[in-house]
């Protein structure tokens, strides 16, 4: 495929080509290997484009067309950052900052990645696919720092904070944290992660984890995105799941101008499980779009996925699941909903759910629904006294419930409440349901 | 008092209620009956504030107020209370946290003191020992899963809590065995009082042997065609619908 470089694209390999040899890693064999070749990737595919099927109903032509500037080094604290209630990693405009950072005393490893590639041989770029995703490809090319938690057979980890930070820069900076997550046979780990940048601040993020979870290890992995909402959030997580091992992911998408949260699973030894479930907030003039692939590679293996869009004013959401089982993933149980609710009629939900079965002994359903408010419910509780915006949020509450009440572990499941309130407040609805 | 003057009001452009009027003085309970179609539901509606019940004539005045240019939820806070026929299922939205919102709204909107948990539960337990009401109907999603009695005991719990000026009770008697319609009944005779009053929308007089009204009213055809004091119940019964639609 030969495509015409777009303005965005031909800027980033230009700077592709003016840091290479000063980009973390440069002058390691490897590396350099692996960023040439995810250069030439992303020069042959530029940006994704609508023609593309996996981006049919994601336009990226804005930032495509766009030039983003390079993030600065040493940012000033322009944030306020809360105190960390535990071990903490901190990350502004995608640079790592040990001096806000907690990772003292860890029963497991976790540091930045610019200091550590060098020894990274091996563990990066071999689950993550830029020849077919270019935003990971753009990743792979410039990535400068991220997060690498080593976790060892049979350690529990506890809880682990990363928090991404934009500042409020004037230069629209553009930066790819490269996050590696892995858990040793056993291991298990609370991961919750926040995305977030001040409401004006223009800036690309562009995150690309790869996660290895082992034989019987378990990692939960929360997701809040309350990006700016000027800003562009790009994700995209590979994980892969061993024998018996777990993957929750619990994504907020609340935030940023255009957000997409790609996740891509694998699910390759027998009794391995994921869990995928999130919850999608879109107001007036934001655009969010979750994109999920199951691969279910092993026997035995189970899926849940469960996605709840909630749409307001002139809005788009897009979600798009695939569940592949492969031939020998027989006994594969695997269930996917999706549901959306519209609040206004200028808000656009695109739903695209996939199976495709080569394995003749499985259990596999998806769904999807679009709807409206019920005008019977919202009477039956205007009738009771509660006025109509406050009986409106109860509503979209509830809808949210079975994807919220799917997060078992309490610190996410917190933090996910906690990032819906301020969704409504940010929707100038104060006050959902009082607790009895 | 609840003053209702040539009300006409129609669904989809059709006509239901064809100048009713009807006056119904504080500490009086009303019976309107009468057979199906002939608007006893829109009545409770237009009331109520739902939407889709268009007015197109008449006025409705409730303790000097314009009810019919009040928004559901102002109408609540004025004292108005409707017990639904069928009554709706919210799954997601529990039991106790609606109570809850519900009664610390109407109290917000008449600048009395909110309700903390704690007081809150302290009522709902109390109201829900006098409806016989089990305690874990509080924990479950409003009246999911509750059988048809159990919606109108949640519908005469919501009643006791909100405690307003004026209910209306649109057929709550319908497939209530003799047990739960005397718990309506004791619901609604132990608000009797000076400051409340209600409208009881029935289709059979049973439910009048025990909220007995001060004054029925027979509906047919969207108007009132004959009124009279607990015994015209008992003629209908007797007589049935067509009798006195045929003398009226």
């Amino acid at each position: 495929m030969t495509a015409v470089a777009s303005t965005g694209a031909a800027a980033f390999l230009g700077r592709y080509e003016g840091l290479r040899t000063r980009l973390p890693g440069a002058r390691v064999a490897w590396v350099e290997a692996l960023r040439n070749g995810a250069a030439e990737a992303f020069r042959a595919q530029g940006f994704p484009t609508r023609r593309m099927e996996a981006w049919r109903y994601t336009d990226l032509a804005s930032v495509a067309g766009a030039v983003f500037g390079e993030p600065l080094t040493g940012v000033e604290d322009a944030t306020e950052i809360p105190a960390a209630a535990g071990p903490r990693a901190v990350f502004i405009d995608g640079r790592f900052r040990p001096d806000l950072s907690t990772l003292d005393a860890l029963p497991y490893a976790a540091d930045s990645l610019a200091r550590v590639l060098p020894t990274l041989d091996g563990r990066i770029g071999t689950i993550a696919r830029p020849a077919e995703q270019p935003m990971a490809a753009l990743n792979t090319m410039l990535f400068e720092d991220g997060l690498v938690v080593d976790v060892p057979a049979g350690v529990a980890g506890g809880v682990l904070e990363l928090l991404s930070l934009a500042t409020d820069s004037e230069r629209a900076p553009a930066y790819h944290p490269r996050h590696l997550v892995r858990l040793g046979a056993g291991a298990s780990l609370t991961l919750l992660e926040t995305a977030a940048g001040p409401q004006a601040a223009r800036y690309l993020h562009n995150p690309v984890f790869e996660i290895e979870i082992a034989e019987g290890a378990r990692l939960a992995h929360g997701r809040l995105q309350q990006e700016g909402r000027e800003g562009v959030f790009l994700s995209t997580v590979y994980a892969r799941v061993g024998a018996g091992g777990a993957y929750d992911n619990f994504t907020l998408n609340a935030g940023a101008r255009l957000a997409r949260n790609e996740i891509h699973v694998a699910l390759t030894g027998p009794k391995a499980e994921a869990h995928m479930n999130g919850v999608q907030l879109v107001g007036d003039g934001q655009h969010a779009d979750t994109t999920t692939t199951l691969d279910h590679a092993a026997p035995d293996c189970s899926s849940r996925q469960t996605y709840k869009t909630v749409l307001a004013g002139r809005s788009r959401g897009v979600f798009q699941g695939k569940i592949h089982v492969h031939q020998v993933a027989q006994k594969t149980d695997g269930y996917q909903m999706n549901q959306a609710l519209l609040l206004s009629p200028e808000a656009e939900i695109d739903s695209k759910p996939q199976l495709e079965i080569y394995a003749d002994d499985v259990k596999c359903s998806h769904g999807a629904t679009v709807g409206e408010l019920d005008a019977d419910h919202l009477f039956f509780l205007r009738s009771r006294g509660i006025p109509e915006a406050q009986a409106k949020a109860i509503l979209v509450e509830a809808f949210l419930t079975e994807a919220v009440e799917a997060v078992a572990e309490e610190p996410i499941r917190a933090a996910l409440t906690r990032g819906v309130a301020g969704w409504w407040q940010r929707q100038g609805v104060a006050g959902g349901i009082e607790e009895a | 008092m609840l003053k209702i003057e040539n009300l006409h009001a129609a669904v989809d452009g059709k006509p239901i209620l064809n100048g009713l009027s009807l006056t119904i003085a504080p500490g009086e309970v009303h019976a309107v009956m009468g057979p199906n179609g002939s608007g006893k539901s829109t009545l409770s509606y237009v009331l109520a504030g739902r939407e889709g019940y268009e007015v197109t004539e008449g006025s409705v005045s409730f303790h000097g107020q314009d009810l019919l240019a009040m928004e559901p939820e102002e109408r609540a806070v004025a004292g108005m209370f409707l017990a639904f026929q069928a009554p709706v299922e919210l799954p997601g939205v529990g039991n106790a946290n609606f109570l809850r919102t519900a009664l610390n709204a109407v109290r917000r909107a008449r600048g009395e003191a909110e309700m903390d948990a704690m007081q809150f539960l302290k009522l709902a337990r109390a109201r829900m020992k006098v409806l016989n009401m089990p305690e874990d109907m509080l924990k479950r999603p409003v009246n999911v899963g509750f059988s048809g009695g159990e919606k109108k005991r949640n519908e005469m719990l919501q009643l006791a809590m909100l405690a307003p000026k004026f209910a209306v009770l649109d057929e709550t008697d319908s497939g209530l065995d003799i047990d739960a319609l005397k718990m309506v009944a004791d619901t609604v005779n132990s608000l009797r009082g000076p400051d409340f009053s209600a409208l009881v929308i029935t289709h059979y007089q049973r439910l009048l042997n025990h909220i007995v009204p001060d004054r029925v009213h027979v509906l047919s055809a969207g108007r009132i065609i004959k009124s009279g004091g607990p015994e015209l119940a008992q003629e209908l019964e007797a007589s049935g619908y067509a009798g006195v639609q045929a003398a009226a």
